[in-house]
């Protein structure tokens, strides 16, 4: 039997991971709820329509990072589990592939999880978004869920399995996501013009979150492989 | 190796011991030079001795983590793969976030005397912050179970991936308060004044502090390879017991 190229394992990864989603529906019975009722106790917290509309762009990527925390553990709760990964490791496979299949699905739950979460801001926190704000926004969010894609991939890869892994996750992975929450908060601030932000202030954080993402993509592409090899 | 285990139950050497005492020795200087002979500053009077303590423990510890950051490197290059580069740089990054807890606590204390709080969001406090958090996070994974080879090349991706993500986070802190508040220059050896003692005190002190590292990091990699050895030693026993019970039934 031939080996199947990266392309291939990359597709059928993805498609298993989505498929599993769409299946077991985690994301949105679950993580999504969860998302929504973070941004409620937000409002709890500051109980401050002002303060609410001046820092939404900085509660949304928390929330985000967050809930993010959430679905990287299930995305590999379900490898660990019979030992899927194992199988995997073995299958002669270009584990980059497998990366990047993963880290792939993991954005895309990111993007509808961003969706959501953008939406119950605009709608709770009263924030207005222009034309040219909704570009630089989508375009954030692209950036963003790619490079947390990417690095939770990576992490989450690492601390499949371990024993403590809900602990050691967040204590990885979250000094490691800082820029991409700073960078992310400015633009999506940029884009809501909260405090009197200029839109085109947002771009120049945009490249930073597109350095980001691509830095782990190849770190991460790298280092997945020997990471989980056992 | 079980040889270097037997023909010492100690972890010294007499190498180690003439470390040890050189430390002593020049500890000792720091301490007196710093509290008793060096003067004042002229702005921040008696805080100015946190100085001593302070900028050497910060030099050790970026020293440190550049140190874990060459042997985990050594160690992934290396075609032996030599397990004293993994042990050295645990070591290495073990001693090192002890330093930088004291930089830590010895700036925030500085900054409280001097600057009136014990935090500001300055680019070098924050992204020293993000090293102390990521090097705990390295000894997190130094201590996830699996094989000596296992950690070896987990936590060396580790270690690799932290200089990967340092620059960017210090990056990205420079530009956020750049743009937000004004870069605040808060530079806390900048705006003090030395005399030729303070700056020979200081030095002493880099010496003495530098020498304490190694000798904290040789006596740690050398328990660190008795903790192997026993955990080998213990598989190879368990083994040999299970045999022995199988030629006995």
């Amino acid at each position: 039997m031939s080996r199947p190229n990266n392309g291939r394992v990359f597709s059928a990864v993805l498609i298993k991971d989505l498929r599993i989603e769409f299946r077991s529906r985690v994301l949105m019975n679950q993580v999504l709820p969860f998302a929504g009722l973070v941004m409620i106790m937000f409002a709890f917290a500051l109980d401050n329509d002002d303060v609410l509309q001046r820092v939404a762009g900085g509660l949304v990527w928390l929330a985000t990072l967050f809930s993010s925390l959430i679905i990287i553990q299930r995305s590999f709760a379900v490898e660990a589990a019979d030992q899927a990964l194992d199988s995997l490791r073995v299958a002669g496979i270009d584990l980059a592939g497998v990366y990047f299949g993963k880290a792939i699905a993991l954005t895309i739950k990111l993007i509808v999880l961003d969706f959501v979460l953008l939406v119950t801001a605009m709608l709770l926190y009263r924030v207005d978004l222009t034309g040219s704000g909704l570009v630089l926004l989508v375009t954030c969010v692209l950036g963003s869920t790619t490079g947390l894609g990417f690095v939770g991939t990576l992490y989450g890869g690492l601390t499949a399995g371990a024993k403590g892994r809900e602990t050691l996750l967040p204590l990885l992975l979250l000094p490691v996501v800082a820029p991409v929450l700073i960078a992310a908060t400015r633009a999506t601030e940029a884009a809501f013009a909260s405090g009197g932000a200029q839109t085109s202030e947002g771009w120049a954080w945009v490249g930073l979150l597109a350095v980001f993402a691509a830095v782990f993509g190849v770190g991460g592409s790298l280092a997945f492989g020997p990471l989980i090899d056992e | 190796m079980s040889q270097l285990v037997t023909s010492t139950s100690a972890t010294g050497t007499r190498a180690t011991r003439v470390l040890g005492l050189l430390a002593i020795l020049v500890m000792l200087w720091v301490v007196i030079g710093g509290l008793v002979f060096t003067p004042q500053d002229v702005v921040q009077g008696e805080s100015v001795r946190i100085m001593y303590v302070h900028v050497p423990s910060a030099w050790i510890a970026y020293l440190a983590f550049i140190l874990t950051a060459v042997a985990s490197a050594s160690w992934l290059i290396g075609k032996k793969h030599s397990m004293g580069f993994d042990r050295f740089a645990g070591a290495s990054a073990e001693v090192g976030v002890m330093f930088m807890a004291i930089t830590l606590v010895t700036g925030s204390l500085w900054g409280r005397l001097t600057w009136g709080e014990f935090w500001q969001w300055d680019p070098r406090l924050t992204t020293t912050a993000f090293l102390f958090v990521t090097y705990l996070g390295y000894l997190a994974v130094r201590r996830l179970e699996g094989s000596a080879e296992q950690r070896a090349r987990r936590s060396a991706i580790i270690a690799l991936l932290a200089v990967l993500e340092i620059p960017l986070v210090h990056f990205s802190v420079v530009i956020w308060r750049s743009l937000h508040q004004g870069a605040t220059v808060l530079n806390p050896s900048g705006d003090v004044k030395l005399d030729d003692l303070m700056l020979f005190t200081l030095f002493s002190g880099v010496v003495g502090f530098t020498l304490v590292f190694f000798w904290l990091v040789l006596h740690r990699q050398r328990t660190m390879l008795l903790l192997d050895v026993v955990n080998r030693r213990g598989l190879d026993t368990a083994i040999a017991n299970r045999r022995a019970e199988g030629s006995t039934n």
